[in-house]
């Protein structure tokens, strides 16, 4: 029982305690991803030969902290999805490593996937197809953790807790089947199920995209409140840019696979620095009548990633496209030495980009 | 054809659409539902209405109804009038000529609303030969020049791509493009932009209100999102339980609501500059059409009830142009 014993709030009454999983400290990053990749390939040509590729993930890497919130954005086809699949291994990534507290996952003398996965849990967009509709909401809580090896009444308690948590009364829901319940609650029962094992980081992929606006904002307060009350680190993906910001600590937008740009949410929606963030959160819409858009701050769809523009895959959409963006691919890089990181030439300096400048802290930004 | 269709737009001052009291009842051996209980409205030329609710409010079975998009088993009540003919009472013959030339529907998802084993051309030239009895070649022509309108790169060459090689925004335009096909004087979408990124949906929202501007169209969207509706729309009408609880302009919708779902709705939309703060949601969830309360149906989750609230039918009040259902207010 000791790795329940984790929460300030103990789920079983268990006394309040550090917790005997944190074993890095609180300087050690819950999650430190590098350079994972994932390319589909497209069988195609008379003999099913993977002739082609879809890069979905191409070299992404980044560090969840303990406690925070780390936001995911991006349009559909950049990744966001994939990535947190690979993150808790639904896919095998082709390369790239997983550390999680110290202990990389997988590999010889790395954490198992059962181990990874008592820490780590997801919830996805569609409550209803993540459950059973076979199983009542209990057996659906219970299943994880008698898989887990908890006895039946541990299980049971667990369950009852766990649905209180999550603001469904027990005695009313843990005999109904998914079709009994609205969005909002099989979604909070998902989230139920992921917190049930007591885990540490929690994904969320799109998890209130498809609630209600009345009942997505009763989720994000539930989502804050286990928060805080359970000590939980959250990867939350979602499109919906006012949501993320609402939410996050640190935001990370992908585009074609790749991140191109990861800053603390603040200044990267005050000043965000590659030429995309800024398109993409100019089309926010506004609450207002009077403050309409009047031109589309990004022109065409976002291209293919069977095969991506050469050098910056964001160039065939730019308005700062050079000649070196088609022959280099920018790195992550600090324009001003802060936690707030972009791969794009022309923030670079001395990168030969026009707007770059030189060198030194003398570029200007755009203000949005 | 922007001439064409500013002709037809033409004389007579009575709205396009004219809907009063519309009800639907979805009606089978095991099933009786009311899902639209009362419904009215009016759009002229050059307007655009928004419906705003969530799901299950109504919204868009109200919006088909128009159309007679309803399976067999709805009982349309009411009356609907577009361009001053009695829907309701057309035969299938003349509903079909009415569907496309009069009226069009613009879909959410545009994959499963065009057809798979047709090129974007041959669907498109297909209505226009089918509606204006024109000859092959000249519905292509006309076919290019839509897919022109609704601004399509490299068109000449996009008529003849399947749905599927199109990305979703482009595959959203060649169905506008159909929709425009025979120069419909009401339009009519449901949730046009909710299936696309935040980048695609600004260009087609901005393709929709040009084209609004330039063919004068009676427009109608039907959408759960706040910020589509304030980007097009000139009215709105709040949807829930089946019912227009609150409708009038979107500046005084926006500005100031009066019905408490309304409030509720503004209130707990996510917006930008509200980080970390807990939200105000409405509590409890959109009830179940077929278990309806009685009295206001937003009673149980309502913040300003009364005890007449949960027992009585609310008021329909007009004040200048804004409506509202509700005892307050």
């Amino acid at each position: 029982m000791s790795m329940f014993m984790r929460s300030r709030v103990g789920f079983d009454g268990s006394p309040a305690t550090a917790s005997a999983l944190d074993r890095g400290g609180p300087a050690q990053p819950l999650l430190i991803v590098d350079g994972i990749r994932k390319y589909f390939p497209i069988t195609s040509g008379r003999f099913g030969g993977a002739a082609t590729y879809v890069k979905a993930v191409d070299g992404v890497g980044f560090e969840v902290a303990k406690g925070e919130t780390l936001g995911v954005v991006g349009e559909s086809g950049c990744g966001k999805s994939t990535t947190a699949r690979l993150l808790i291994r639904l896919i095998e990534p082709d390369a790239g490593t997983i550390v999680l507290d110290g202990d990389p996952v997988g590999g010889p003398r790395g954490l198992t996937l059962r181990e990874m996965r008592r820490q780590v849990q997801m919830v996805f967009q569609d409550s209803y197809a993540s459950l059973n509709p076979r199983l009542t909401i209990k057996d659906t809580i219970t299943f994880g953790l008698k898989a887990n090896g908890i006895d039946r009444m541990t299980a049971a308690r667990r369950a009852q807790t766990v649905l209180d948590l999550v603001g469904l009364n027990p005695s009313m829901f843990d005999q109904r089947y998914p079709h009994e319940l609205s969005g909002g609650q099989r979604q909070r029962v998902n989230i139920a199920r992921a917190l049930a094992v007591e885990p540490r980081l929690v994904i969320l992929d799109e998890a209130v995209s498809a609630l209600d606006k009345s009942v997505e904002a009763q989720v994000l307060n539930l989502l804050r409140e286990l928060k805080r009350r359970l000590a939980l680190t959250y990867i939350f993906i979602s499109h919906d840019l006012n949501v993320v910001q609402h939410v996050s600590d640190r935001v990370l937008v992908m585009y074609l696979g790749k991140v191109i740009e990861l800053g603390p949410v603040d200044l990267l929606y005050q000043r965000p620095l590659h030429p995309y963030t800024e398109g993409l959160l100019s089309s926010r819409l506004s609450m207002s009548p009077r403050k309409r858009i009047d031109k589309p701050p990004l022109s065409g769809d976002p291209p293919n990633p069977i095969n991506p523009p050469s050098g910056c895959r964001f160039r065939t959409r730019c308005h700062l496209a050079e000649d070196i963006c088609g022959r280099l691919e920018p790195k992550l890089g600090a324009p001003s030495g802060g936690p707030h990181v972009v791969a794009c030439h022309a923030r670079t300096p001395s990168s030969g980009h026009s707007a770059a400048g030189t060198a030194g802290p003398t570029i200007t930004f755009p203000s949005p | 054809m922007l001439k064409l269709a500013r002709e037809k737009m033409s004389a007579t001052a009575r709205p396009l659409v004219e809907v009063s009291d519309l009800s639907v009842r979805f009606v089978s051996r095991d099933l009786d539902i009311s899902v639209v209980n009362g419904v009215s409205f009016a759009v002229a030329a050059g307007e655009a209405l928004c419906i705003l609710g969530e799901s299950g409010s109504g919204k868009s079975v109200t919006l088909r109804a128009l159309m007679r998009l309803l399976p067999p088993i709805a009982q349309i009540g009411g009356r609907i009038a577009l361009d001053g003919r009695d829907v309701l009472a057309l035969g299938a013959g003349e509903l079909r000529r009415i569907r496309g030339a009069l009226v069009s529907m613009i879909f959410q998802e545009p994959m499963t609303a065009l057809d798979p084993v047709f090129t974007v051309g041959t669907q498109i030239t297909e209505s226009v030969v089918a509606h204006d009895g024109v000859s092959r070649t000249a519905g292509r022509r006309r076919a290019l020049e839509l897919l022109e309108l609704v601004q399509i790169p490299s068109a000449k060459r996009r008529l003849d791509a399947y749905p599927h090689e199109l990305s979703g925004g482009l595959r959203q335009r060649a169905m506008i493009a159909m929709a425009l096909s025979c120069r419909p004087r009401v339009l009519l979408a449901d949730e046009p932009t909710t299936a696309l990124d935040a980048t695609v949906q600004i260009q087609i929202l901005l393709l929709m209100r040009e084209l609004m501007r330039d063919l004068g169209m009676a427009v109608i969207i039907v959408t759960h999102d706040l910020g589509v509706a304030c980007e097009v729309a000139d009215r709105m009408a709040v949807m829930y339980a089946g019912r227009f609880v609150e409708s009038g302009s979107a500046l005084a919708l926006m500005e100031r609501p009066m019905h408490p779902y309304t409030q509720g709705l503004l209130r707990s939309t996510v917006h930008g500059g509200m980080r970390g703060e807990a939200l105000d949601p409405i509590p409890g969830a959109p009830p179940d059409l077929a278990d309806l309360p009685s009295g206001c149906a937003f009673e149980p989750r309502c913040p300003a009830k009364e005890a007449c609230c949960a027992t009585c039918d609310p008021p329909a009040r007009h004040d200048t142009g804004h409506f509202i259902r509700c005892i307050h207010g």
